[in-house]
């Protein structure tokens, strides 16, 4: 009986082989032969380098209340000659709140998943490593923390935490280190067996030897890919927090919050909602194409699809 | 069999009982008097003292800790600090909104999932498969809440074809019920099709085409069945992503339901009301995990065996 449960992995990342100089080289030629990789590539560094040279593309600060940014009756600017992207609802230029909630959710995303991970990978080695016990404990972990619908879990976190960007790093970290610990436990099990780990043991190495310097390397393929996949989705999660009210707190701008002030004025000005979304869509897709393509190229399996 | 269903059910209550503790730990964790904001600030000091022995916070931690558990047991998720209602009750309340909202998006995401993921599978490489394929990654990389309000904006302002949120009538339920499906028929789609063209590729399929049998009696008799069989898992898994995905629909929407009652508890600082809705909405989510847990047994003969 030896079928997992249900409540595994929502991102799938197959059982990688060992990368070998050959596996390298079809990885490469195959990936390059993918143009959605080359699509997600394009999305992922055009958001990262705009978000990254954000004070080099606006003049402008993202807090600022313009005089003439609202209209005579105090509506929000739809996009013009000198705020592209048009205003919000405090008169503050839209481009401007893009490009620096565009640092601030991405800073969020990417370094709750370097945390998450970091927390994963080790979970899941040493959940792999050692079974018995120490296995079970923490499986039963990640069991429990999956048992809960992810945003309801970061609402009752960020219920209890005063919101601030470090606590939605944490919430976010939090919902997502359990799935990579499982995925990694599983590519764990199945280096274990190998032969080198035999011989390793059988040379005198230590528990901890073997870990970091034979099985860690065998994991990190399956992390990145995780790690791709799941920057998408922790974006999306973020604008949801924000959006909520547990996310990034006002007047910092998000890609989440800056949609949730447009919410009660869609009607008024659409484009206070269409732009972050916009801009959430970019970044997401191209994460998940990358990652979907990274994934195709690693599986031999699915190596006849182009 | 009956052992696995016995191990099964003494794991669900294991991760139930970790999930209740969780969510004591993260009322512990709130910072405030909770008494004392239940109060008003300028209730005497004898009243707030009466409150915390009232609800026992006088107790050292550990019993606090399994009187939380006792009562949870018996159905006692505490009192809204709001309007002094017993939490379970409000869920119990709002319940009945939210499975229509969750069976509705359920039923969405089959009705356009699987014909789509059919038709993927069958015209493999065609623009039908390139457009699910398209429709997929859209699917999962938009932020739902996002495009509940273009879809209000669209459908509801600019065609004024369906009411801008609210409850009552089968067209106030069409709207949040497309959205909140549509990511989840993406999906569907893909792993529909995925499975499709892996057993299409199996013996008995080459067998049961060998023998004579028309290509739709081969298609919905060996072919269908048993790739729909994971999808059962999925739809499961499902109703517990529903779930979580239910709380921003439904505030975007103004949908009466449970979520929308956590979303405006936030705002009160209700804490019961939140944790009461994590706490039951991850028990629920556990108890459909079993339940289709045994479904599967019972569909699929080779598990029963193994």
């Amino acid at each position: 009986m030896s079928r997992s449960t249900p409540a595994s992995a929502s991102v799938e990342v197959p059982v990688v082989q060992l990368e070998t100089k050959a596996n390298n080289r079809t990885f490469f030629s195959r990936i390059r032969r993918m143009p959605r990789a080359w699509v997600g590539l394009a999305f992922v560094l055009l958001v990262l380098l705009s978000a990254l040279f954000a004070p080099m593309l606006t003049q402008l600060d993202p807090l600022a209340q313009f005089r003439d940014g609202l209209s005579d009756v105090g509506t929000p600017l739809p996009p013009n000659a000198q705020y592209i992207l048009g205003t919000d609802h405090l008169g503050r230029d839209l481009w401007t709140r893009l490009l620096y909630g565009g640092q601030v959710s991405l800073a969020i995303s990417i370094i709750a998943n370097v945390t998450a991970a970091i927390l994963g990978t080790l979970i899941g080695l040493l959940a792999g490593y050692y079974s018995g016990l120490i296995d079970s404990l923490l499986m039963r972990f990640t069991e429990v923390l999956l048992a809960f619908p992810a945003i309801l879990l970061a609402l009752g976190l960020g219920s209890v935490l005063r919101p601030s960007i470090p606590v939605v790093i944490l919430i976010l970290a939090v919902i997502t280190w359990p799935t990579l610990a499982r995925v990694v436990r599983s590519q764990v099990l199945s280096v274990r067996e190998r032969q080198f780990i035999e011989s390793a043991r059988c040379c005198g190495g230590s528990d901890w030897y073997i870990i970091f310097q034979h099985i860690l390397p065998h994991t990190i393929t399956v992390t990145v890919v995780w790690m791709t996949l799941s920057i998408a989705s922790s974006v999306l999660i973020e604008a949801s927090l924000s959006y909520l009210g547990v996310g990034v707190p006002p007047p910092t701008p998000s890609w989440g919050n800056m949609i949730s002030d447009g919410q009660t004025r869609y009607r008024l000005a659409p484009w206070m909602i269409l732009i972050p979304t916009l801009a959430i869509l970019l970044t997401t897709l191209g994460f998940n194409l990358l990652g979907d393509a990274v994934r195709d190229a690693l599986d031999p399996r699915t190596s006849h699809r182009s | 069999m009956i052992q696995y269903l016995i191990r099964r059910l003494i794991g669900a209550v294991g991760v139930i009982f970790g999930v209740a503790t969780i969510t004591f730990i993260m009322v512990f964790l709130m910072p405030g008097d909770a008494a004392r904001m239940y109060a008003g600030p300028r209730a005497p000091e004898e009243t707030v003292q009466r409150i915390r022995e009232l609800w026992g916070l006088d107790q050292p931690l550990p019993v606090q800790y399994v009187r939380y558990l006792a009562r949870a047991a018996q159905g006692d998720l505490g009192r809204s600090t709001r309007d002094n209602r017993p939490v379970l009750q409000a869920v119990l309340e709002r319940l009945p909104a939210t499975l229509q909202l969750a069976v509705a998006g359920l039923f969405v995401e089959l009705a356009i999932g699987i014909p789509l993921g059919i038709v993927a599978a069958l015209k493999r490489n065609s623009w039908v498969d390139n457009l699910a394929t398209v429709f997929g990654l859209i699917g999962i990389s938009i932020p739902p809440f996002a495009l509940g309000l273009v879809a209000l904006y669209v459908f509801g302002f600019l065609i004024p074809i369906f009411p801008l949120g609210g409850y009552g009538t089968p067209l106030h339920l069409v709207l949040p019920a497309l959205i909140l499906g549509f990511g989840g028929a993406a999906f569907y789609a893909r792993v529909l099709r995925n499975n499709l063209l892996e057993v299409m590729g199996e013996d008995y399929i080459r067998t049961a085409r060998a023998k004579g049998l028309s290509p739709s009696v081969v298609l919905r008799r060996h072919t269908l069945r048993n790739a729909l069989l994971p999808t059962v898992t999925l739809a499961g898994l499902d109703l517990a992503l529903l779930l979580g995905g239910v709380v921003v629909i439904e505030a975007v929407f103004g949908w009466p339901g449970i979520g929308l009652q956590a979303f405006n508890a936030i705002r009160n600082q209700d804490t019961p009301i939140i944790m009461g809705t994590v706490l039951f909405a991850s028990t629920a989510v556990v108890f459909i995990n079993l339940a289709v847990d045994f479904l599967y047994v019972t569909l699929d003969p080779r598990v029963r065996v193994s």
